[in-house]
């Protein structure tokens, strides 16, 4: 207790003068600095392109992800079971998931990357822009699954009561296409009713208390079964026949079917590019950069005449809304949920997400939620560890690059100034230019 | 409702004696949170830590089912002992690799939170899959089953009545769980308040740059909080093989966050208030399992959680290590 040493503010100087000897650190420094020259030469040269290239450029690789589900062979043929016989286009087909034995169909990859991509970038919207950590998002999704489920599908008990009760036909349920408006409604409510009382709380209590609020729409879900509670959402039994966008799930459903996962994929595509132009006018709004000002310092903001009570209540119904719509879609095309599906782990997962993508920074976010899902179906033998390089990537993540893999520029900058404010200014020049 | 009114003698001392293992593991939430401003979400699976290294203890031992008393009194002790070390030593750790690097960075309380869950993962998954591909035909009584298996710890009291006041029937175990947290939180509580190490954590707590001037060691008090909340855990996790016995890789999640409801509760940062939050957290949760179908307990403990934090926001006892006694 007695020597003063270390650690305090002041005396932290000696620790960066080491970091500078003459080390394999300093080649660490240069390849850094080279990474980050090659970023910002690529980044000038795509500025100085005239519009119209820049827009045919973005426009081709929409083109390119819609065609996605063939890659390493020619649309129309059949899928590739013997990967050297049928393969058209070679350096692709390394990428798809299905050619092992035992893989999962490409397209069904697809779908879930893209489902996830549009989970990261709701979920962004609460961490990333307003910095508020919601650990309980799955709460969300499930009250979005749950929304088409209990008023869509002919199984659930709220359904059939309605049926009885205005004496209706046992095939009737309110359609796919109401059941949106019904579903975004629930989830802002919801997302207004969990953030009420707990926005007010300092960020590591709210992070606890969302938690719970996960837990708690599992809980729910599980004991809302007629026995424990009111019948509502037939318990572990779960619901099935959710419909789709054709209506209940049948044979004769030409499009949206159970097997083939195209479809569903290009849906979810695009929604996700949807959601990508609508958060970035978001992002760039009034309520956008209340959101920015908020995360960096509220008393700030507050003095500033942003209210940050309205503005957190917005980040989390709009995050609510987009991370409902994509449990919309994920129920929509299993027609079938059941409480287990909605575990707290998803809920760390899709925090993971945003997390090492780069929270802030949509193309992060959707590059970690990809990542996240391609890896472990990719490589198979990863997927029962994924929990442990999950764990272990999160914490080297946020030691060596806080800011994520593909960072909000903006975002380091926050994170590289807190830094300097340890070190007392002395490398502020150098500090200033960490990864812009 | 009629079941509870009719026993709740029982039901509150049930609760109190649930209570008390949460309060021990809500110490470890408040230290750190005192001192640091930080919520070590880690901790929950100190606590697992805790559980696991009393079963390999008593693994090795071969201790039986209750074992007569002279047997039982010495392993609960070298079981306690293994415990504080193995949980001590992790909380250790995790703030030496984990901690300690950002701290240095100045991160913002976002970076630790999920820097701490990371942490909760890889120390679940080593434990739930890693040590029993590893190591499982080592300890197979340990981790010869993977993940959340429930692993079966031997009772070393029996549940004996002790007390009868009207229908409130007081048992051996009620008695050993409550005595023992009490114990171990007075001391702890004599060690902050009475002794220099202690002093120097008050020191921190109220004011980390002050503190380093009047020459305390912030880094040395850091570690010793780390290290005093796991070695509470570690009593924790002693008790609860007592009383509940059984463990699993995954045991630590619903422990911690109940503790930490308990910590916030009384008021994080406060001793004193861990061990009210505990307890209250304690009956609250088996009265409502009483009303309630015992589902919804979980339920019920975070909804009194969001309403104290509305009402309250700093506990109820408030918030302060430093000013809990100046």
């Amino acid at each position: 207790m007695t020597t003063p040493e270390t650690s305090t503010p002041v005396e932290s100087a000696p620790r960066h003068a080491a970091a500078e000897a003459p080390a394999e650190g300093n080649v660490l420094r240069r390849l850094n600095q080279q990474r980050r020259n090659a970023q910002a030469a690529i980044r000038q040269r795509w500025e100085a392109l005239p519009k119209w290239q820049r827009v045919i450029a973005v426009l081709a690789f929409i083109v390119f992800l819609y065609y996605l589900p063939w890659l390493g062979y020619l649309p129309g043929g059949a899928p590739p079971r013997n990967p050297v016989a049928n393969l058209q286009i070679p350096p692709f087909h390394l990428i798809r998931t299905d050619l092992g034995s035992g893989g999962s169909p490409w397209a069904a990859v697809l779908f879930t990357c893209a489902l996830y991509v549009m989970v990261a970038i709701g979920l962004n919207v609460v961490i990333g822009l307003a910095g508020l950590l919601d650990l309980g998002y799955i709460g969300f999704f499930a009250v979005g699954a749950y929304s088409v489920a209990i008023f869509g599908s002919v199984d659930s008990p709220v359904v059939q009561a309605l049926q009885e009760r205005f004496g209706l036909s046992q095939d009737w349920a309110i359609g796919w296409a109401l059941c949106i408006p019904i579903a975004i409604v629930l989830t802002s409510v919801s997302g207004v009713i969990l953030g009420w009382p707990t926005l007010r709380l300092r960020g590591d209590y709210l992070a606890i208390v969302t938690l719970g609020f996960g837990e708690i729409i599992r809980i729910a879900a599980r004991n809302l079964n007629g026995q424990s509670g009111p019948n509502v959402t037939n318990g572990p039994r779960g619901i099935s026949a959710i419909p789709g966008p054709e209506g209940p799930p049948s044979p004769d459903n030409q499009i949206f079917g159970l097997t083939d996962a195209k479809p569903w994929y290009w849906l979810a595509l695009t929604l996700v590019i949807l959601m990508v132009l609508g958060v970035r006018r978001l992002e760039h709004s009034r309520v956008g950069r209340s959101w920015l000002a908020i995360r960096e310092d509220e008393d700030a903001a507050a003095v500033m005449g942003v209210h940050g009570f309205k503005f957190k209540l917005w980040a989390f119904a709009i995050g609510a809304v987009l991370g409902g719509t994509s449990g919309f879609l994920f129920a929509s095309r299993y027609a079938y949920i059941d409480p287990n599906q909605f575990d707290l782990q998803l809920s760390i997962l899709f925090v993971a997400m945003v997390v090492i993508g780069g929270s802030g920074n949509m193309v992060g976010v959707s590059i970690g939620a990809i990542l996240l899902v391609y890896l472990p179906e990719r490589f198979r033998d990863l997927d029962e560890w994924r929990m442990l390089y999950f764990g272990l990537a999160m914490v080297l993540i946020m030691i060596l690059r806080p800011q994520g893999l593909i960072p909000s520029r903006r975002r380091a900058r926050e994170l590289a100034d807190r830094a300097e404010e340890v070190r007392g200014g002395r490398h502020r020049a150098e500090e200033a230019t960490i990864n812009a | 409702m009629n079941t509870l009114i009719d026993h709740i003698g029982q039901y509150t001392v049930d609760g109190v004696s649930k209570g008390a293992i949460y309060a021990l593991v809500a110490l470890g939430y408040t230290l750190v949170y005192g001192v640091l401003r930080l919520i070590n979400f880690a901790h929950s699976e100190v606590f697992m830590v805790g559980t696991f290294a009393i079963l390999v203890t008593y693994t090795l031992l071969d201790v039986q089912q209750y074992p007569a008393l002279v047997v039982a009194i010495p392993t609960a002790l070298l079981g306690l002992v293994v415990a504080g070390l193995a949980s001590g030593g992790i909380a250790l750790l995790v703030e030496r690799s984990a901690y300690l690097p950002l701290r240095r960075k100045n991160a913002p309380p976002l970076i630790f939170l999920i820097t701490a869950i990371g942490i909760s993962l890889i120390l679940v998954e080593v434990f739930g899959l890693l040590l029993p591909r590893r190591i499982g035909h080592l300890l197979p009584e340990v981790f010869g089953r993977e993940r959340a298996a429930s692993l079966s710890v031997p009772y070393l009291f029996e549940r004996k009545p002790v007390l009868t006041i009207g229908d409130t029937v007081i048992d051996s175990i009620h008695i050993i769980v409550v005595v023992a947290a009490v114990v171990m939180m007075i001391g702890l509580d004599l060690f902050i308040n009475r002794t220099r190490y202690g002093r120097g954590v008050r020191a921190v707590a109220q004011n980390p740059q002050t503190a380093a001037l009047m020459g305390v060691n912030q880094d040395r008090v850091i570690m010793l909080i780390f290290v005093l909340g796991g070695v509470m855990a570690g009593a924790a996790a002693l008790l609860w093989t007592i009383r509940i016995g059984n463990t699993q890789s995954a045991i630590g999640f619903v422990i911690g966050l109940k503790a930490f409801t308990a910590a916030v509760l009384g008021g994080i940062g406060n001793l004193r208030g861990a061990l009210l939050g505990g307890i209250l957290l304690g009956i609250v949760e088996v009265y409502a399992a009483a009303i309630t179908a015992s589902i919804w307990e979980d339920v019920f403990a975070f909804i009194i959680l969001v309403i104290v934090l509305m009402f309250r926001p700093t506990g109820l006892l408030g918030e302060s290590l430093g000013r809990a006694r100046a």
